[in-house]
């Protein structure tokens, strides 16, 4: 990194890095109508879809006769009455890297909770009985849950001739990874310490956003088909749709209001389709909705996933060979599945970059379970969970502090990983050196903040309780290199503010204020002067959407370059007011300054008169923004935890997060979303798991049964940040989104073996499962204890 | 049948469906500052209003049982124009992300600060733990209650 730009650092920022008013807050806290529901349409009608009670099943008949006879009941969508074009539900960039094989309805389901009808009617009681009085006959199929079963053939869950982008359907699998740097088997076998294909398993868990998926559709008064939808993907929505219902693109157009939370569940398209078409035959506004266990089983999940790793080092403990072997329970769509495989190991495996040889290998699996997609972390959270963990071990077995394994092998400022280039989102990556990272120091300073020597290894006892502390590193990315694109709309007005239009998708991220923030900092103004309208296919410029850790990176690096642009335009305007050479000229509090005369004019003079009096024209850009580079954040996590031995619960008593994201452009947000994150890692390593009966029915799908944590579950955490200067980034700034969601569980995990010995290798670590564990070998550790 | 009750200081008749919830009959009557249509099982507290000042889910209450009471929603507590503190400092702290579970955990709130007399952070937790906030983690929120708590010292002082 050049000294120049580290520099930049130390100008002053003036609005980038102070806690403003989020824009959408106050608006929030009243209770006002801005999400998808709030709105009411007259005229409306209720979508309800009947799903699937088998795991795998063909449609022998559907039998509407009784439903239809209801009152009420305007349209039943079925296989029989709706177009069948195949297509991946996964909201991403064209050409989609996810297999098309998903249709608006199949004569098969490939899984409890798929779809098998859709009823339109009148109120939702009126659907709801429809949907009771519907006699379906199946003929069930053999079917399969377990991916190891799977890739052996024995059930094909994707027959169908029209699918394209699928690995080997004979053997269900969806996508196949092989990476290999060096020469791994020769490495590994000459590596003095040696962890051998250690093996991991990971849980399906759902996202649960407080607000389910929630579709509204219908025809405006120029015959447009307005889809208001609770979605992270508003312009992928349009093109998917524009496909499957062979409707003009440019006759859809879709809304997305203030999203109850998204985390990945929304990256889909799940109701749009359905609520769409039913729409387009009544010529009547439709809403669909999903009730919570609705959202349980038919909408996604974090991949089931099984680990192994090998890792191989020298004497000094420098790692020498990686091996990580992942196979994803993908269930019965492909969806997500070849880039969430991909990313399980292009987001961890470049950490450890001293490694000569890596050895990556996997595959998405087909299996009759429902279907697993995009979710925070997007496969680095199972990656990390079986890396951090094994590193533990390694160090267990050198003999060294986990800590000083870590710090020996983990990237630095300057570096790269061959795992860069060669993997990427379902396909190739690029080569990046990292230029910006503050990791040791994250280190250095969660490991003072923990009291790491005074509970490393101490076992310190009280009661049946017995305590342990732990730590994890990870890295993630800031958008997908080459593929995500953002662009950012601006216009002055003739009061002197200005309108920000984005394709953006604030998911509750905060990510309007955070481009207003950088909007008003690149042109010299107030941030009250900048007012976001975001995420509406017809008024706001193309966004990829909210995903991927890319919002504030890549639509954040639009908004900068428009405000560039802008800034450029109203000074060569001013400079004909003022006759003065543009170059001479800065804005300045809300003021364009002569830095020769000092002549001044504010810029609310200058829109009014380009609206009304001088070379009249509205002062207006608009950029867009590819990143060539995906900089990675960092961060180090450090738990302390007391196992109580006689219940097997684990309690988190006290969590640290140390993170750099280069520049912190909004402190209060950046720190909610570690938060935020963290305490969904938390769950994922405690207490949540969709359970399913050995006939692949989900037995939780509510939050009685699915414990997602509460204010009184969760320990003290103490959030930092260490800023760095990431050149690529709009003001030196990463991505803070999803990395925190991958700590928890292996340093949880690496604090439990800290207490007790045990290696805990299966996700989550309830209370049941750590009692059984501890049973077994309560000797062994009662023995350790009094050491 | 119609039921009569005070809805946030204001005398209201509404047609109740039989088995519908106090929830639905807000939302249909476009009181759509209470959220959560999706639990409807009284779990993630996202509906929660004041009913004769307990913080109730009302998705799980029969709309026909609301007969003469005191029903109190977050415009109830502080509208946008005249918003009320607990709404200014939870946007002051972070405290909101969504801001889908906001409206109920205000109402929550509300019901603490005037009930427990200095609240500790154990009454806080209790106090949000009938919501489910899957954004926010819960800090900030813990965090602006307890500053709530000193402003309210403040002025007592």
């Amino acid at each position: 990194m050049s000294k120049t730009v580290k520099e930049e650092i130390f100008i002053e920022k003036k609005v980038i890095g102070k806690n403003v008013e989020k824009y959408d807050g106050l608006p929030l806290a009243v209770g006002n109508p801005l999400f998808t529901d709030d709105i009411f349409l007259p005229n409306m009608l209720y979508g309800k879809f009947l799903l699937s009670p088998y795991p795998h099943a063909e449609i022998v008949e559907i039998d509407e006769s009784e439903a239809l006879k209801i009152p009420g009941v305007k349209l039943i969508l079925s296989y029989k009455n709706t177009p069948r074009i195949p297509h991946t539900t996964a909201g991403q960039g064209y050409p989609e890297p996810s297999p098309y094989d998903h249709f608006m309805f199949d004569k098969k389901v490939r899984y409890v909770g798929d779809r098998v009808c859709a009823v339109c009617a009148e109120s939702i009681e009126i659907a709801e009985e429809a949907i009771s009085k519907i006699k379906v006959t199946y003929k069930e199929l053999p079917y399969v849950l377990d991916p190891e079963e799977a890739m052996k053939g024995e059930v094909i869950i994707h027959d169908e001739e029209e699918t394209t982008g699928i690995y080997d359907k004979k053997r269900n699998i969806i996508s196949h990874v092989e990476l290999n740097i060096g020469d791994f088997e020769k490495d590994f076998s000459k590596s003095y310490y040696k962890i051998e294909k250690e093996f991991f398993i990971t849980q399906p868990v759902q996202h649960t956003p407080i607000e389910t998926h929630i579709a509204i559709t219908y025809f405006d008064e120029y015959g447009n088909l307005v889809v208001r939808t609770s979605t992270q993907v508003p312009f992928h929505i349009r093109r998917i749709l524009s496909r499957i219902l062979e409707f003009p693109m440019n006759k859809i157009r879709v809304i997305k209001p203030r999203v109850g939370g998204g985390f990945g569940v929304k990256q889909e398209m799940v109701l749009e389709d359905v609520c769409a078409l039913m729409t387009i035959r009544t010529k009547r506004p439709v809403r669909i909705e999903y009730t919570r266990k609705e959202e349980f089983i038919a909408s996604r999940l974090r991949h089931p996933s099984k680990i192994w790793i090998s890792l191989g080092a020298d004497k000094s403990g420098k790692l020498n060979a990686i091996q990580m072997k992942v196979l994803l329970n993908n269930g019965g769509y492909g969806t997500h599945g070849p880039t969430v495989l991909f990313n399980s190991g292009s987001k961890t495996l470049p950490l450890y970059n001293k490694a000569e040889s890596v050895s990556f290998i996997g595959d998405a699996v087909y299996t009759n379970l429902p279907v697993s997609g995009a979710f925070r972390g997007y496969g680095a959270t199972n990656g990390y969970f079986a890396l951090e963990s094994a590193m533990d071990d390694l160090a267990e077995l050198i003999g060294i502090d986990p800590i000083e394994l870590r710090k020996i092998n983990h990237i630095k400022e300057g570096e790269t990983s061959p795992v860069f280039e060669k993997l990427g989102e379902g396909r190739e990556g690029v080569v990046q050196y990292i230029e910006s990272s503050a990791l040791s120091e994250c280190i250095d300073l969660g490991k003072k903040i923990i009291e790491w020597e005074r509970w490393r290894g101490k076992r310190v006892r009280n009661g049946s309780f017995v305590r342990g502390v732990g730590m994890a590193i990870m890295m993630q990315g800031s958008g997908i290199p080459l593929i995500d694109m953002a662009s950012a709309r601006v216009k002055l007005n003739d009061d002197g503010t200005f309108h920000l239009f984005v394709g953006a998708t604030d998911i509750g991220t905060g990510s309007d204020t955070v481009l207003a923030q950088i909007l008003a900092e690149e042109i010299g103004v107030s941030y009250d002067k900048v007012k976001v309208y975001s995420s509406d296919t017809d008024f706001t410029p193309f966004d990829t959407g909210a995903y991927a850790s890319s919002t504030t990176y890549v639509s954040g690096g639009a908004v900068q370059k428009a405000g560039k642009l802008i800034k450029e335009k109203i000074l060569e305007y001013a400079a004909k007011i003022l006759e003065e050479y543009p170059e001479d000229l800065k804005i300045e509090d809300d003021f364009v300054i002569s830095q020769l005369t000092q002549k001044r004019i504010s810029l609310r003079e200058i829109g009014e008169k380009s609206f009304y009096s001088f070379e009249q024209e509205q002062i207006e850009v608009t950029a867009s923004f590819v990143s060539p580079k995906s900089p990675p954040p960092f961060a180090a996590h450090f738990v302390l935890i007391d196992v109580d031995l006689e219940t097997g619960k684990i309690i988190p008593i006290k969590y640290v997060a140390i993170n750099d994201i280069g520049t912190v452009v909004h402190p209060n947000l950046a720190k909610g979303q570690v938060i935020g994150s963290i305490v969904q890692g938390l769950g994922y390593a405690l207490t949540e798991e969709l359970i399913y009966s050995n006939r692949g029915v989900p037995l939780n799908p509510n939050f009685l049964d699915y414990k997602v944590l509460t204010a009184l579950d969760i320990p003290e955490i103490i959030v930092k940040f260490i800023e760095t200067y990431e050149p690529t980034g709009p003001f030196g700034l990463k991505s803070v989104a999803e990395i925190n969601i991958n700590g928890p569980a292996p340093a949880i995990r690496n604090a439990f073996l800290d207490a007790t010995g045990i290696k805990l290798n299966s996700l989550p670590f309830t209370p049941e499962k750590v009692f059984k564990v501890i049973n077994k070998i309560k000797i062994e550790v009662k023995k350790n204890l009094h050491n | 049948m119609l039921v009569k009750f005070i809805l946030n200081g204001e005398d209201v008749a509404f047609d109740a469906y039989p088995g519908e919830t106090l929830f639905e009959l807000l939302r249909r009557n476009h009181h759509t500052e209470v959220k959560g249509n999706n639990c409807k099982t009284g779990e993630c507290g996202a509906c929660t209003v004041l009913i004769d000042g307990e913080p109730v889910p009302s998705c799980t209450y029969l709309a026909g049982k609301i007969n003469g009471k005191n029903v109190i929603t977050v415009k109830g507590i502080g509208d946008y124009d005249n918003p009320n503190i607990i709404q200014k400092i939870f946007v002051e702290e972070g405290a909101i992300q969504c801001g889908y579970c906001i409206p109920g955990i205000i109402i929550s709130v509300k019901n603490l600060l005037d009930k427990v007399s200095n609240p500790t952070e154990e009454d806080i937790k209790i106090a949000l733990s009938s919501h489910i906030c899957r954004c926010t983690g819960y800090v900030q929120q813990i965090d602006a209650t307890k500053k709530l708590i000193e402003i309210m010292k403040g002025e007592k002082k």
